[in-house]
């Protein structure tokens, strides 16, 4: 294997693994092409890391003993010299986690740092490990993915009056980050939608992202139209919006850019949609970060979560200053506002910032929880993102290249998915009993979407993902979450359906920090996991009991009371 | 009732904005001698809103508008009320009349006095008995061959603001407990607080020695030296000061301070930093601020809350706890607590360091037995902390507030080691401002005997023990892990938080949140109901019809 040339020395005895949680253990590390394993050598434990490789954001090297070592051993040999010394590398994984290896011997230790710093970015996709992973317990075979979005236009036989699926992009050259087939108003044919397509960035043409059965509304989601300084239009992009609202007086159009960052947009080509051209929609500019300032956000974040201070304080003003919890407000504010939109005032919707592959998704998303009880369930949620981040072209594999603690320049990283999850999170510690899905999913889809066996999250989009071969030889994420055994320790034992929209509160003090996810290796965390441990004892007791007493009975009605 | 301007305004608009309202409802407003009532004109609804005049922290009459005039309550429990009068004259009256109400100059005027619940002479006095100390300090083993009860202070002959039982070591002689007492700030010798049977370690609290710069009391050293060989296995002890060290400094100059380390032998001594009570008053009100904040942005919310300075306070007061918890379980030393008076300061750092130490304060029964011995029986100010009569607004300071947050900010971290539920603790925190019981009125036990309250009031514990079965914290179990020993909480910065549900309700009652712990409540319940059933039907023969159930449910 080619990955043999990067590892210089595979197996290192006598090594001290400290991690959080845990005590030191002293054992055996083996670097393999794609894992840093560690076996516990102690006596009477077996204890066992696996670490992907991918995982690791950044490591820290220092070496031990060079100096006085030479000085002491000046007559030995080179060899020996350097066995005398000694190592450390700090490993700080895209989970947040922080581990710590002493390594003998100076030498061992800088081969084993350089084999994880090659090792644990590399470009080429198609080395990944999601390739060579072959668990026993499924085959390439088994089905890939939840649906598509032939499936979805199907099952939602409301739709087919005013709606069509188009496979205009089905080679991917109309919109190289959209999937094959799109939900499109009937009245636009495929021609209409080329033209569309050149008139929006990345040939994200308005597409159908949701359709709210109560009222018919829908919420639509593109990129920002290219009009350019001189202020162009296109004729088919304002019918398709027509068709859209066809039959209602108006629709909103919630861009997330601020007014000013819109106009600025035309300088390079960008733009907004002008009043005059689209005069039954209504356009809200509603800024959310974005892009570099997010992924800066997190490292402030982290990195105040990281430190041992003592001083209530500073703690404060930098949990204020990293302005990751801002941020979440005005993401869950605005998705509250699109839903509001569709559900109270009864008008259809389009969303989008600028290239309309993150901000815009995020919204989306949530709006959908907030509104759509069949996304709130375990499969519901989990086809809900696949359809609107794997399938619609949120860039994984950009977005997600580095987490918090990377020192390598930033590139196109930034945790929008992350901060969907946080929203999602705040939303179950809201609505407890709402979501059918566990805050162990939400951290389990933390972990995969920046280093994974699996090949879900693979890739930008749908058309890299065909020419890697991701569906023929990869596992599927999303279908190993719901095989019996995961889906109990994934699913919410308190859930119980309800088709009321689920209204979060946005006020600052109803948002906290996600203690699970940003201090998921500290000792308290654990209460609190063996508190959702005894919910789940508690429930499945009661429902034994319930069973072996009374087979035929109710369902118990809970009310979610509207805001 | 010579208080009482106007008995009855009709028409009035009521804003309950700390309950989420959004829009007034119309009704009529009442004042009675000891509540504000308002009913709504809706007949279908007719929602009587009741406001204690005791709750009532202040009063505030805004400039007129076109639509009437406005008086703003604001209560000690946070909440806000806006009452909108169509004719100035009637706020004029309502204003005048509920500024008196709510400030009475005596003890009669207040509730408890006229609070009449339907029991006879014989239930009242057995509410009484419903706390029993004796039986918590035999509970930790005492009296034993190291620590005996005193009767030096029956009849509060030597400090007035003691409990008349106290536990002292054996070898403290009267003598040696008098010459102490006239060394300590108000008399407040070193007396026991709790002590710890699993390394025979205690904590022990009292005042400051009057010391001064060079003052020193053979007795007091006795006392000391007494303390520590009440611990077999100790050769010192620890004296906790929980004030700032400049604060105890300056204190010298009064002819008072603290201990010097020269005089005492095998003493190490300890500053904690605990600010002093108008610090905590104004730090409270800006946290109050915090919560009434309309739309804060999140920049704007947790800057307030740093501004305030209040979580910084609440760490300050659980890291003293935590320090004379590890002192007296992990290194088995004992620790005697003081700060100025003592009956601030260290009463908290008492009252936390026993709920970490002792799983039994951790209970609904404990946490009472704690509050009646750290902070009722020890002297706590309660009727100058809190307000109960008008009088010295700098004597006001949220002390067992605090208390009452570190205990929540613990369940907060160990949810499954506590048998109340955050509502408990609210439900406590009210009833300290209420004056509905008289269980804290006064301002220590011969106060409260003088005044015969025994007689006159009734006791507030048997009240919520009665309503246990909704303070009760359903992921409670005895027998668990997180509920057993020292409770050993971190407290890096991040792990505090703003306590919402007491300082937020507009935001707690906006929607009704679901709640998993109601959820899990019904669960419990229901799971024992069927466990009864469950067995009731093992004793019906084979074949015989297993009884129906009436009202269950079940999850699909």
């Amino acid at each position: 294997m080619e990955f043999s040339e990067h590892i210089k020395t595979a197996n290192v005895e006598d090594v001290v693994l400290r991690q959080p949680l845990h005590p030191p253990g002293r054992g055996t590390l083996c670097i393999t092409g794609h894992h840093l394993l560690f076996s516990d050598r102690e006596e009477g434990s077996c204890r066992q890391v696996l670490l992907l490789l991918r995982n690791i954001d950044a490591i820290e090297k220092s070496v031990e003993n060079l100096l006085t070592c030479s000085g002491l051993f000046s007559n030995a040999g080179l060899s020996q010299r350097l066995s005398g010394s000694s190592g450390t590398i700090t490993i700080k994984c895209k989970d947040l986690r922080v581990l710590q290896l002493d390594i003998p011997g100076m030498e061992e230790c800088l081969n084993i740092a350089r084999s994880i710093e090659t090792l644990s970015c590399l470009d080429s996709m198609s080395e990944l490990y999601p390739f060579f992973y072959r668990p026993s317990s499924a085959s390439l075979r088994d089905q890939w993915g939840l649906s598509s979005l032939e499936r979805h236009y199907s099952q939602m036989k409301e739709l087919h009056d005013r709606w069509r699926l188009s496979t205009v992009n089905r080679d991917f050259s109309v919109c190289p980050s959209y999937p094959q087939a799109v939900i499109v108003p009937k009245s636009t044919d495929d021609d209409m939608l080329e033209k569309v397509a050149k008139f929006r960035q990345g040939g994200r043409f308005p597409v159908l992202c949701y359709y709210h059965k109560k009222n018919g509304m829908v919420i639509m989601r593109s990129s920002q139209p290219l009009t350019g300084a001189n202020r162009k239009h296109c004729r088919e992009d304002e019918q398709l919006l027509q068709a859209v609202i066809d039959g209602s007086d108006k629709g909103y159009i919630i861009d997330t850019r601020s007014s000013q960052q819109a106009l600025q947009a035309r300088m390079t080509g960008g733009g907004l949609e002008s009043k005059s051209c689209y005069s039954s929609w209504k356009r809200l500019q509603r800024q959310m970060e974005r892009g570099k300032a997010l992924q800066e956000s997190l490292i402030k974040l982290v990195e105040a979560c990281g430190e041992e201070s003592n001083n209530m304080d500073r703690w404060l003003s930098k949990l204020e200053n990293s302005k990751w919890l801002s941020h979440v407000q005005t993401a869950l504010s605005t998705a509250g506002l699109l839903a509001e939109c569709v559900e109270r005032d009864g008008h259809s919707v389009l969303v989008h910032g600028s290239e309309g592959t993150d901000s815009t998704l995020l919204i989306s998303t949530l709006a959908q929880l907030i509104m759509d009880p069949s996304c709130r369930t375990l499969e519901g949620f989990l086809t809900l993102l696949e359809r609107e981040w794997v399938q619609a072209g949120h860039p994984f594999q950009q977005r997600c290249a580095h987490s918090a603690h990377s020192h390598a320049r930033l590139q196109q990283e930034s945790p929008v998915f992350l901060l969907l999850l946080d929203c999602v999170w705040q939303l179950w510690r809201q609505f407890p009993l709402a979501l059918g899905f566990s805050e162990a999913l939400l951290l389990r889809l933390a972990t995969e979407a920046y280093a994974s066996d699996y090949g879900t999250f693979l890739g930008n989009n749908q058309q890299e993902r065909c020419a890697l071969g991701v569906k023929e030889n990869t596992h599927c994420l999303f279908q190993a979450l719901l095989r019996p055994r995961e889906r109990d320790c994934y699913s919410n034992p308190l859930y119980e359906h309800t088709e009321l929209a689920i209204w979060p509160s946005v006020y600052p003090q109803s948002l906290q920090l996600w203690r699970g996810f940003f201090l998921r290796w500290t000792p308290q965390t654990h209460h609190l996991e063996e508190a959702q441990e005894e919910i789940r004892n508690m429930v499945i007791e009661w429902g034994k009991l319930a069973l072996s007493s009374c087979p035929a009975s109710t369902r118990r009605s809970e009310d979610v009371q509207n805001m | 009732m010579e208080h009482i301007r106007t008995p009855k305004v009709e028409n009035v608009r009521l804003l309950d904005r700390s309950s989420g309202q959004r829009k007034a409802s119309i009704g009529t407003l009442y004042l009675s001698a000891t509540h504000t009532i308002f009913v709504e004109n809706n007949p279908e609804t007719r929602k009587e809103s009741w406001v204690l005049h005791s709750m009532v922290s202040s009063v505030e009459r805004t400039p007129t508008i076109p639509a009437g005039s406005q008086v703003i309550l604001r209560c000690k429990d946070f909440r806000v009320f806006q009452i909108l009068v169509p004719q100035e004259r009637d706020c004029l009256d309502v204003h005048t009349s509920l500024v008196r109400l709510s400030r009475p100059e005596k003890y009669s005027e207040l509730y408890c006095l006229s609070f009449n619940p339907n029991v006879n002479k014989e239930e009242r006095q057995e509410s009484w008995s419903f706390m029993d100390l004796t039986a918590d300090y035999k509970r930790m083993g005492l009296p034993n061959n190291l620590w005996v009860s005193t009767a030096a202070n029956s009849e509060y002959r030597v400090c007035e603001t003691y409990p008349s039982e106290l536990f002292v070591p054996k070898s403290a002689t009267p003598p040696i407990i008098v010459g102490s007492a006239r060394f300590r700030s108000r008399g407040r010798f070193p007396a026991l607080s709790y002590f710890h049977q699993d390394t025979l370690a205690a904590v022990c609290r009292c005042s400051q020695p009057l010391s001064g710069f060079s003052g020193r009391c053979q007795e007091d050293e006795a006392m000391l030296q007494a303390l520590m060989k009440a611990n077999p296995g100790s050769d010192y002890i620890y004296v906790v000061d929980t004030r700032p060290k400049l604060n105890a400094m300056a204190n010298r100059a009064a002819g008072k301070g603290y201990e010097n380390e020269d005089h005492y032998t095998n003493i190490k001594l300890h500053f904690i930093g605990i600010e002093n009570i108008h610090v905590m008053r104004s730090s409270q009100q800006k946290i109050i601020d915090v919560g009434e904040m309309r739309f804060p942005s999140m920049t704007d919310f947790l800057y307030g809350l740093e501004n305030s300075g209040w979580l910084k306070h609440i760490k300050a007061i659980l890291d003293a706890g935590l320090f004379i918890a590890r002192a007296v379980a992990d290194e088995g030393i004992s620790v005697l607590v003081h700060c100025s008076d003592g009956w601030d300061r260290t009463a908290q750092a008492c009252s936390v360091a026993s709920i970490l130490l002792d799983p039994y304060y951790r209970t609904i029964r404990g946490l009472m037995v704690l509050i009646e011995r750290d902070w009722v029986s020890f002297g706590h100010k309660f009727s100058h902390r809190y307000g109960h009569l008008d009088g010295d607004p700098k004597e006001v300071s949220p002390v067992i507030d605090q208390f009452v947050e570190c205990v929540w900010q613990l369940s907060e971290q160990f949810p499954c080691a506590f048998e109340f539920n955050e509502r408990f603790l609210v439900a406590i925190h009210t009833h300290i401002y209420s004056c509905q019981y008289g269980t804290f009125l006064g301002n220590c036990q011969k106060e409260r005997r003088d005044m015969r309250l025994g007689e006159r009031t009734h006791s507030v514990w048997p009240e919520l023990w009665k309503e246990r079965a909704q303070y009760t914290n359903p992921l409670y179990r005895a027998e668990q892990s997180q509920s057993q020993g020292v409770l050993r909480p971190n407290t890096t910065p991040y792990c505090f938080k703003m306590w919402k549900g007491l300082y937020n309700h507009a935001e707690k009652s906006t929607p009704p949140r679901q709640s998993p712990a109601d959820f899990l409540s019904t669960v419990r319940e229901e799971s024992q109901q069927l466990e009864e059933e469950l067995a009731n039907q093992q004793e019906v023969p084979p074949g015989g019809t297993p009884p129906p159930s009436p009202g269950l449910q079940t999850r699909g």
